[in-house]
C-alpha cells in the first residue's frame, strides 16, 4: 500500500517490529533461535545419527572383516565410493526376518510380555499412587522418597538379588516351604513368571510417579459431588477419578512398555530358554553370531514396533484435546 | 412519665418488616420441622466449628444462613449432605437420623461453594450427571437438561467445557447440576456469588418461583444480607459456630436480638447508655456521653433501672434538621463530617460532640434542594421512640 505514508503506520505494524527486533542485536537473535533448536539439535546428535548408522548397517551384509560387514563407503574415492556402497545396499536383511519365525515370534512375544507387564503394573501401582495421593501432606515426601529409593541400587544387583529369592532352594521357596504352603520348591526362576516379577518390580516406580503426579492434583471435591449427586464411591472412581487420571495412566503405560518390549537383562538373568524377548534375540544376532547388519535390522524394526503405540497416544492426546474445544 | 406517648399498644398490631409471603410454620406448635439439629457440635482435630447448635427448618421453607467467614456455614451444610459426620448431636430430616446413610442416598443436593464440576465433561453431561445416575431415561434426561440451561440462561455453552466458562457461568453450571434432580432439600452454598448484580437479581427471583413452584426446601448460605432479605423466609445470623438470632428477615433487620446481629445486618449506629426510669412502654435511657437522654420503646425483654443497654439506631429512620425541634424528645446534635451521595440515597455522617459519628440517610426524593446540607453544617438528628431498637447484649 504505497500512498499510505510511512510516518502514519500504526506503532505494531511490521516495519516497527523489524526495527524493534534489529535493536535487540544478531547475538541476541542466534541465541532467541537456538534455544527452541536446542532439543532438536540434541535429537540430531543423540538418536538420529545412531540410527542412521544403524539403518545403513541393516542394509549391508555381514563379512568376515574389522568391522564384520560390507560395503563400506570408503571415502577416499569420493563421491563414487558413497554411490558404490549405495548400488550395494538391499533389503535382504529385511526379508531374512520375515523368513525365520524366531524374530517375529519374538517380536510378539516382547509385545506381549511388556503389555501383561503393563497391566500387572498399572493394577499395583495406581492403588500404591491413589494411596499416597491421599496420604496426609506431611507423609507425601517420605512416601515419595521411597518409590525412589531403589534407584540408589544398582539395577543390576536387583534383579540378581531376585535370582536369589526366586531360585528353588531361594528365600520365597524356604518361607513357602517353611510355613507348609508347598511340599515340593517352586520353579518359579528360569520362566515368564520370573520375568513378570522381575519387570514389575524394577518398573514400578516409573508407573507410580506418573500416576501419582496426577492423582495428587485431582480435586477430591470433584468426588464428593458425584456422591452428593446419586453416585456410589466404586462408579465415581470410574466415571470420575479414571478419565482424570487418564493422562498418569497413559505416560505410566508408555513409559513401562516401551522399555520393557526392547527389555534384555531381566529376560536373561530371570527367564528361561524358551522365554523369547527381542532384546535377547538382538544380542544373540550381534554377539553371539556376529550378524551385524541382521541385528542392525532387528533393531529397526524394533523401533518401529515400539513407536507405534507412542504414535497412537499422541493421536488420542490430540483428538481429545481438540474434542474440549 | 409525662412524654411517654402510648403508640406503643398501636405498634403491637403492626407487622414487622415486609412479608414476603404467607409462610410461618415455625409459629404454628404443631407443625413437624423437614430438618432438624440437635445440640450439634462438630470438632475438628483442635477447632470447634459447629458449637451445640440447634436448628429446625420447615419443609418449602427457604432458610438463609449468613454469617461472617469461618463462622461454621459449610461445615453445617455438609453435615447435612454427609460429608462430615457430627461429633456430637444429631441431624434428622423427617423422621430419619441420617448419621451413617451415605451422601449418595440422601435426598439432598448439595451446590459446592468452589463448584466442584466435573473437568472432564461439557457443561450439558456436567448437568446430566446426577440423572444418569438415577438411571432416568435418556430422552427424558435430555428434555429435563435443556429446560435448566435454559433457565440458567447457559443454552448457548452447551457444549462448553468448564474451563472454557466465565466464573459466574461456572457457578450457574454448578447450581443447574444441584437443581435438576429436584431434591427434597437443596443446599447452597453461595450460589451466587460470582454473578454481576443484575444477573444476580433475575436469578434470586428464578431461584424464590423455583422453590415456591417445586416445593423443594432451600438452605442457602450467603455472605450478602441484602440477598438474604430478598429471598429467605427465616434467616440465621450466626457466629462463631453457634447461631445468634433465627427470625424473618424484617425481624433480624428491625428487632435483633443482640448488638452482634444489629451490627452485623445493615448499618446500624449504637448509642450506649443506662437505664433511667421505666415506663409502661418505654424508658428513658441516661447517654453514657453525657449528652442527655432518650426515650425508647420498651422491648419484650424487660430491663430494671441502672441497667447498662446499647439503643441501636437505623440510618434511614433519622431524621436531619437544621434548627432544633422541640416536639420530640430525641435529639442527637452534631456536625456534618462527611457525605456520601449514591444516586437514590445520600448518606451523611454527623459527628456528635463526644467524638461519635452517626449514620443518617436520606432518600434523594427530589432533584433539586433549595439549601443543601454541606460539610461542616451544625444539625440535628430526631428520631422516632420506635425507631430505636434496646439492646441489653
Ligand atoms: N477439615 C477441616 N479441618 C480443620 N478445620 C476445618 C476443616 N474444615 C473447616 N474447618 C474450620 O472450620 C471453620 C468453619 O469452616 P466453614 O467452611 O464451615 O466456614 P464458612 O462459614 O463456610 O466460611 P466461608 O464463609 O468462608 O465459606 C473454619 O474456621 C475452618 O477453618
Ligand atoms: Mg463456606
Amino acid at each position: 500500500m504505497s500512498h499510505i505514508p510511512a510516518s502514519d503506520s500504526p506503532p505494531d505494524s511490521p516495519s516497527t517490529q523489524i526495527v524493534a527486533s534489529a535493536k535487540a542485536g544478531p547475538g541476541t537473535r542466534l541465541v532467541r533461535a537456538l534455544v527452541p533448536a536446542l532439543p532438536f539439535i540434541w535429537l540430531l546428535i543423540f538418536f538420529l545419527t545412531p540410527f542412521i548408522i544403524v539403518f545403513k548397517m541393516s542394509l549391508s551384509e555381514p563379512a568376515t572383516a574389522q568391522p564384520p560387514y560390507v560395503p563400506v563407503i570408503d571415502w577416499s574415492e569420493g563421491l563414487n565410493g558413497l554411490l558404490d556402497a549405495l548400488s550395494q545396499f538391499n533389503f535382504e536383511n529385511f526379508t531374512l526376518l520375515t523368513d525365520d519365525w524366531l524374530y517375529a515370534a519374538s517380536a510378539l512375544s516382547s509385545l506381549r510380555i511388556a503389555a501383561i507387564s503393563t497391566i500387572l503394573l498399572l493394577l499395583v501401582g495406581f492403588p500404591m499412587a491413589y494411596a499416597m495421593a491421599k496420604a496426609p501432606e506431611k507423609h507425601k515426601p517420605l512416601l515419595l522418597m521411597m518409590v525412589i529409593l531403589p534407584f540408589w541400587t544398582s539395577f543390576l544387583i536387583r534383579v540378581y538379588a531376585w535370582i536369589g529369592i526366586l531360585k528353588p532352594e531361594g528365600l520365597l521357596n524356604m518361607v513357602l516351604q517353611g510355613i507348609g504352603v508347598i511340599d515340593q520348591p517352586l520353579q518359579i526362576l528360569n520362566t515368564d513368571t520370573a520375568i513378570f516379577i522381575g519387570v514389575v518390580y524394577s518398573y514400578l516406580p516409573f508407573m507410580v510417579l506418573p500416576l501419582y503426579a496426577t492423582l495428587d492434583k485431582l480435586d477430591w471435591t470433584l468426588l464428593e459431588a458425584a456422591q452428593d449427586l446419586g453416585c456410589p464411591p466404586w462408579r465415581a472412581f470410574w466415571q470420575v477419578t479414571v478419565p482424570l487420571a487418564l493422562p498418569g495412566i497413559a505416560a505410566g503405560a508408555l513409559l513401562c512398555f516401551i522399555p520393557i518390549v526392547g527389555e534384555y537383562v531381566i529376560p536373561e538373568l530371570l527367564g528361561g530358554p524358551d522365554s523369547l524377548m527381542i532384546g535377547k534375540t538382538l544380542s544373540d544376532e550381534f554377539f553371539r553370531n556376529r550378524d551385524w547388519p541382521l541385528a542392525s535390522a532387528v533393531a529397526v524394526v524394533l523401533l518401529i514396533i515400539v513407536i507405534g503405540p507412542v504414535m497412537i497416544f499422541r493421536e488420542l492426546e490430540t483428538r481429545r484435546l481438540e474434542k474440549s474445544r | 412519665m409525662t412524654n411517654v406517648r402510648t403508640d406503643a399498644r398501636k405498634r403491637d398490631s403492626l407487622a414487622i418488616g415486609a412479608v414476603r409471603r404467607d409462610f410461618a410454620p415455625w409459629l404454628d406448635p404443631a407443625a413437624k420441622p423437614l430438618i432438624r439439629y440437635e445440640a450439634v457440635t462438630k470438632q475438628y482435630s483442635d477447632f470447634v466449628a459447629v458449637n451445640n447448635l440447634t436448628l429446625n427448618i420447615y419443609e418449602r421453607e427457604f432458610f438463609c444462613l449468613l454469617g461472617p467467614s469461618g463462622c461454621g456455614k459449610t461445615t453445617l451444610m455438609r453435615m447435612l449432605a454427609g460429608f462430615e459426620e457430627p461429633t456430637a448431636g444429631r441431624i434428622l430430616l423427617g423422621d430419619q437420623v441420617v448419621s451413617g446413610i451415605p451422601p449418595y442416598r440422601r435426598p439432598v443436593n448439595m451446590m459446592f461453594q468452589s463448584y466442584a464440576l466435573f473437568p472432564h465433561m461439557n457443561v450439558e453431561k456436567n448437568i446430566a450427571f446426577g440423572l444418569v445416575q438415577d438411571g432416568v431415561p435418556k430422552n427424558e434426561i435430555a428434555d429435563r437438561v435443556a429446560e435448566t440451561l435454559r433457565l440458567v440462561q447457559l443454552t448457548p455453552f452447551a457444549r462448553r467445557k468448564p474451563d472454557q466458562l466465565s466464573g459466574g457461568q461456572r457457578q450457574r453450571v454448578a447450581l443447574a447440576r444441584a437443581l435438576i434432580k429436584r431434591p427434597k432439600v437443596l443446599l447452597l452454598d453461595e450460589p451466587l456469588g460470582a454473578l454481576d448484580k443484575k444477573l444476580r437479581s433475575e436469578t434470586q427471583f428464578e431461584l424464590m418461583d423455583l422453590q415456591v413452584n417445586l416445593g423443594m426446601t432451600f438452605l442457602v448460605v450467603t455472605h450478602d444480607q441484602e440477598e438474604a432479605m430478598v429471598m429467605a423466609d427465616r434467616v440465621a445470623v450466626m457466629d462463631k459456630g453457634t447461631i445468634k438470632q433465627i427470625a424473618p428477615p424484617g425481624q433480624v433487620y428491625e428487632q435483633p436480638a443482640s448488638r452482634y446481629v444489629a451490627e452485623f445486618i445493615g448499618d446500624v449506629n449504637i448509642i450506649e447508655g443506662k437505664i433511667a426510669e421505666v415506663g409502661e412502654h418505654q424508658v428513658r435511657v441516661t447517654r453514657s456521653d453525657g449528652a442527655g437522654t432518650l426515650l425508647i420503646d420498651l422491648q419484650n425483654e424487660p430491663v430494671s433501672v441502672g441497667q447498662e443497654v446499647a439503643v441501636a439506631l437505623r440510618p434511614e429512620k433519622l431524621v436531619l434538621h437544621r434548627d432544633l425541634p422541640t416536639d420530640t424528645p430525641n435529639v442527637l446534635s452534631g456536625d456534618i463530617w462527611d457525605i456520601g451521595y449514591l444516586g437514590d440515597w445520600t448518606i451523611y455522617l454527623v459527628q456528635l460532640a463526644s467524638g461519635q459519628i452517626v449514620r443518617v440517610s436520606r432518600a434523594n426524593s427530589r432533584r433539586f434542594v433549595e439549601q443543601p446540607l454541606t460539610w461542616d453544617d451544625k444539625v440535628h438528628i430526631t428520631f422516632a421512640s420506635e425507631a430505636g431498637v434496646l439492646l441489653t447484649h
